[in-house]
Parts: structure tokens; sequence; C-alpha cells
């Protein structure tokens, strides 16, 4: 069993095989499982997420609270004008990054990735550049088994925990889960996902969580767009051979660290940053009848 | 290692909008209504830390409550849960706790019925996953590193050699157990970390053993 980012790497490169098929054999091991049975677990979660998606996506997906709903629709029209800045992939993998936390915040069907909150950034990626390149199936389930593999680690040896750690402990490892994936599955190495995962969670060290009411949405949804195009850029950083000059593993420690020096508003309390603008107060209001603040 | 599993990461599949204060909180309800082992006609729950401050906003009342009324996390029916105990009769009560706990997320749920009752207190820790900490006032020394049953027993000869020799039968090596009771001769329980998964049959077998109360696996 690979315990950091390290051994992971280690793992694939001495067997000449990709990350994911490290992590299909280790998880056939760990459950007593065929590779039939896990790989076909994965492909039910895939579907799940191809579905969330698609909803997010063509419907007019709103949440409960009226917060959320109807961004991603936005953003697609906008990219069918022709005139976006950030380009057809990016603004793609945003959108359906989006669409998922759409879905999700009005109590739809996601599959969490590594968390529900977080559940945007490697769907989104994963289904806008099935656009551009036309993966097979088994690709996409690969692309999974690596996100997998990378979250394993920080789930092991950091957090994915938005009230433990913070907002970089969930769109934060999962921005790094997207980028390593993105990276296997446009040919790159063992050692260059690893790196696009360190560039990823650098870029994120230190984002706190403080979603307005306590509800998922706020600013959840746009956490994961940011996420899904940080990990796009992260990945084609790393494909082009540039390198983390920190390595991954210590990349994850920092961010466990950073996390228990969170102040507690700060972890998924709703007690701290964007939750306690006026205007977050003022929306918490309005959707509870009254302020958490004052209760 | 806490999570064991790519599908922790990779997973669940779930019905929004939290995998921590919803998914984790309805596993957590789910557990606590495997172990009493049939539909409660109450339902109190003590919410503490970031559960305490979100659960209306993140669901977490409607998932425990779903859990306990037995539906997975994918199960849709979670979203009407309060509604559905209401329609089946189950009182339902939640208390809002200042108190602060070692982990942010965490529930106390106690079930009850003409019959008896449990209280448990579960900790959601990240990606729907969820660990039980506490059962009827027994603290649970779980590594959270194995798949893991309870066995909630009478103080009674033979209760041990009996579970024990259930799971040798079926080829299931026990890594660490622990026994704990609160009275010579009362209600007891056993904490049994496995190797492997325990499949449903073998756990109705163990329930059907004499001086077993209740069973329930707790990770897989």
């Amino acid at each position: 069993m690979f315990r950091n980012v390290a051994e992971l790497v280690e793992l694939a490169q001495s067997r000449n095989v990709p990350i994911s098929e490290i992590m299909i054999e280790q998880e056939m091991e760990v459950r007593g499982s065929t590779r039939e049975q896990v790989v076909g677990q994965m492909e039910r979660n895939l579907e799940v997420m191809e579905q969330a998606v698609e909803r997010g996506i063509t419907e007019d997906v709103r949440s409960h609270s009226g917060l959320t709903g109807g961004d991603a629709v936005l953003l697609q029209t906008y990219l069918k004008s022709g005139k976006s800045l950030s380009g057809e992939t990016m603004l793609d993998a945003v959108s359906k990054a989006m669409a998922t936390n759409e879905v999700n915040a009005a109590m739809g069907t996601i599959c969490a990735t590594p968390t529900a909150g977080s559940a945007g950034v490697v769907p989104g990626t994963l289904f806008a550049i099935r656009e551009k390149v036309n993966p097979t199936r088994e690709q996409m389930v690969n692309y999974l088994f690596t996100s997998g593999a990378f979250g394993f680690v920080v789930a092991n040896n950091a957090s994915i925990s938005g009230a433990a750690g913070g907002c970089q402990a969930e769109v934060g490892s999962a921005t790094g889960m997207a980028a390593a994936a993105i990276v296997e599955l446009m040919g790159g190495t063992p050692e260059q996902s690893s790196h696009a995962f360190a560039i990823a969670l650098k870029n994120m060290l230190g984002l706190v969580c403080d979603p307005v009411a306590g509800l998922v949405e706020v600013p959840c949804v746009k956490r994961n767009a940011m996420g899904a195009s940080n990990a796009l850029v992260a990945a084609d950083m790393s494909l082009a051979g540039i390198t983390s000059r920190i390595p991954c593993d210590e990349v994850i420690d920092a961010m466990y660290k950073i996390g228990q020096t969170m102040p507690s508003a700060l972890r998924e309390t709703a007690q701290g940053g964007l939750a306690a603008t006026p205007t977050g107060r003022e929306l918490e209001a309005r959707i509870f009848g009254v302020s958490l603040d004052k209760k | 290692m806490k999570f064991r599993s790519v599908f922790d990461i990779i997973g669940p599949v779930m019905i929004g909008p939290s995998s921590s204060h919803t998914a984790g909180a309805a596993r957590i309800g789910r557990v606590a209504r495997h172990l009493f082992g049939r539909e409660p006609q109450s339902i109190t729950i003590s919410l503490y830390g970031s559960f305490a401050k979100t659960y209306k906003g993140h669901g977490t009342d409607v998932a425990l409550v779903g859990g306990v009324l037995d539906f997975d996390t994918f199960d849709e029916r979670i979203v009407n849960a309060l509604t559905l105990a209401k329609e089946k009769k189950i009182k339902v009560r939640f208390i809002e706790e200042d108190a602060v706990t070692d982990h942010p997320n965490t529930a106390r749920v106690h079930l009850k019925d003409d019959k008896g009752e449990l209280e448990l207190v579960g900790i959601s820790i990240g990606g729907g996953k969820m660990e039980v900490i506490e059962l009827n006032g027994f603290a649970l020394g779980l590594s959270g590193n194995s798949p893991a049953i309870l066995v909630v027993h009478n103080d009674r000869f033979g209760a041990i050699a009996g579970v024990s020799n259930l799971l040798a039968k079926h080829e299931i090596n026990i890594g660490h157990m622990n026994v704990s009771r609160k009275e010579k001769g009362k209600e007891a329980l056993m904490t049994i970390e496995v190797d492997q998964n325990i499949p449903q049959v073998v756990l109705d077998e163990v329930e059907s053993l004499p001086n077993i109360l209740q069973v329930a696996k707790i990770s897989e």
C-alpha cells in the first residue's frame, strides 16, 4: 500500500504502469474484489457524474435557498457566442464543474470527489477534455482512479474535510487530483502528475471554508469553477516540463499544517470570511429568518 | 490509515449538498438504526461544532433522520425524511449543543421505543466517511484502519467464543478485539476489527447466536 505520493510515483515508474493501474490493483487487494467489480463500481460513479453534468448544463437547476443555480447554463451560452477569452476547454470545464455543484446544492444526486462541496472539479475537467481529445470509456474511468490515488494520499496524510482543514482541503485537494489525472490522460508521466498536483495545490493553500449561511453554495460553486481552471493550468504547466520546487508530499503536509492553524471561524462554521460579510449575514437572515450570529 | 478505499475518495454517490454534513450524517443515522435493529418511536439528536452551526443549510437534520429511517446516502427519500418521520408518527428532536468536542462534526443520536433505547456518538470525518466513537456510554477505541463490527451482547460465558468461532468458520481473521461492559452480568459490547469486509449473511448469523442483542458493521 502506498503511503505518500513519492511511493505512488515510484511504484508506477518501477513497474512502468500508469498511476490508475496501481490504484486499481490496491483496491482489488484491500477489498478482496475482482478487477471487474472495482472497475464496474467506478464506471457507475462515472455515470452519476455524467448525469449530474448533463443536468446542470441543460436544465434550469435552482437550490432551495435560491442562492445558486443557472450559472453553468449561462456560461455554456456565452461559450457558443465564440467571444470567450480563456478558450473553449477552459470555460467548458468551468461550466461543467459549476453544473455539478449546482445540482449538488439543489440536493440532486452527485458523486463526491473527494467531497460533495468539491464534487465539480474532477468531472468538470474530465467532461471538458472529452470534447477535445475524445478518450475511451476506459481512459475516463482511469482518470477517476488516478484522481482517487492522489486524493487517497491527501485524505490519509492531511485532510479532505473543510471543517477540519478549510476549503484548501476540499477544492484544493480536488484541484490537485484533477490536475494529476489530466496529465495521465494526456500522456504525461507519473512524476509529471505529481508535479501537476503540487503546482495546483500550492495555488490553493490557505483557502478558507466560509460558506454563506452554512450552505454549500456561496462561494462553493464558484470555487469549483476556479478549481477546474486551476487544474487545467497546472496540468498544462507540468506537461510543458515545469516542475514544482517543493515536492508534492511536502505541499500536502504544508496544507495539513495550515489547516491545523486555521481558526474555527474559517472552517465550515459560517462564522467568518464571506459568511460574516454584511451581505452574507443578510442572505443568511433572509434564508433562515434569523441570523446564526444572533442565536 | 483512516481511508482505505478509492471509493472513499471517488464516492459516495449521494444526495447533496455536503459529503460530511449530509452523506456522513446519513451514515451515522443508519448505523444507529442498524444497531437499534428496528424503527424507533423517538429520535433525539444533539449536534456539536460545525454540525450545530450549519445543520439546517446542509440538510444534516434530514440526512440523520433519513439514516435512522434506513435510507442510504443516495436515497432520494432523504430530502423528505422529516416529513416521512412525521407520517410514521416518530418524534424527532434536535438539540444544538455549545460544548466543544474533539471533532467539529459530531452528533449524538438517541433512539427509543417501548422495548428499549440506544445512544450513539458519531463523527463525520470528511468525504462521507464517519466513525462511531461511543455506543451506549461505551467509548470505542476503533483505529479506523480496518472494517469493524460492533456486537452488543449479554455479559454471559460463551458469548464471545460464539462470535469468534463463527467468524473463524467463515475464515474471517480478527485483527483487533475489545470487550467492555458497564456492570457484571449486564449489557456488554464487543468491538471487532477484521481483515476483510464481512458479508451481510455472516452478520445475520452472528445476530442469531445466543446472548447476542444487536450487530452492526461500521465501516467497509
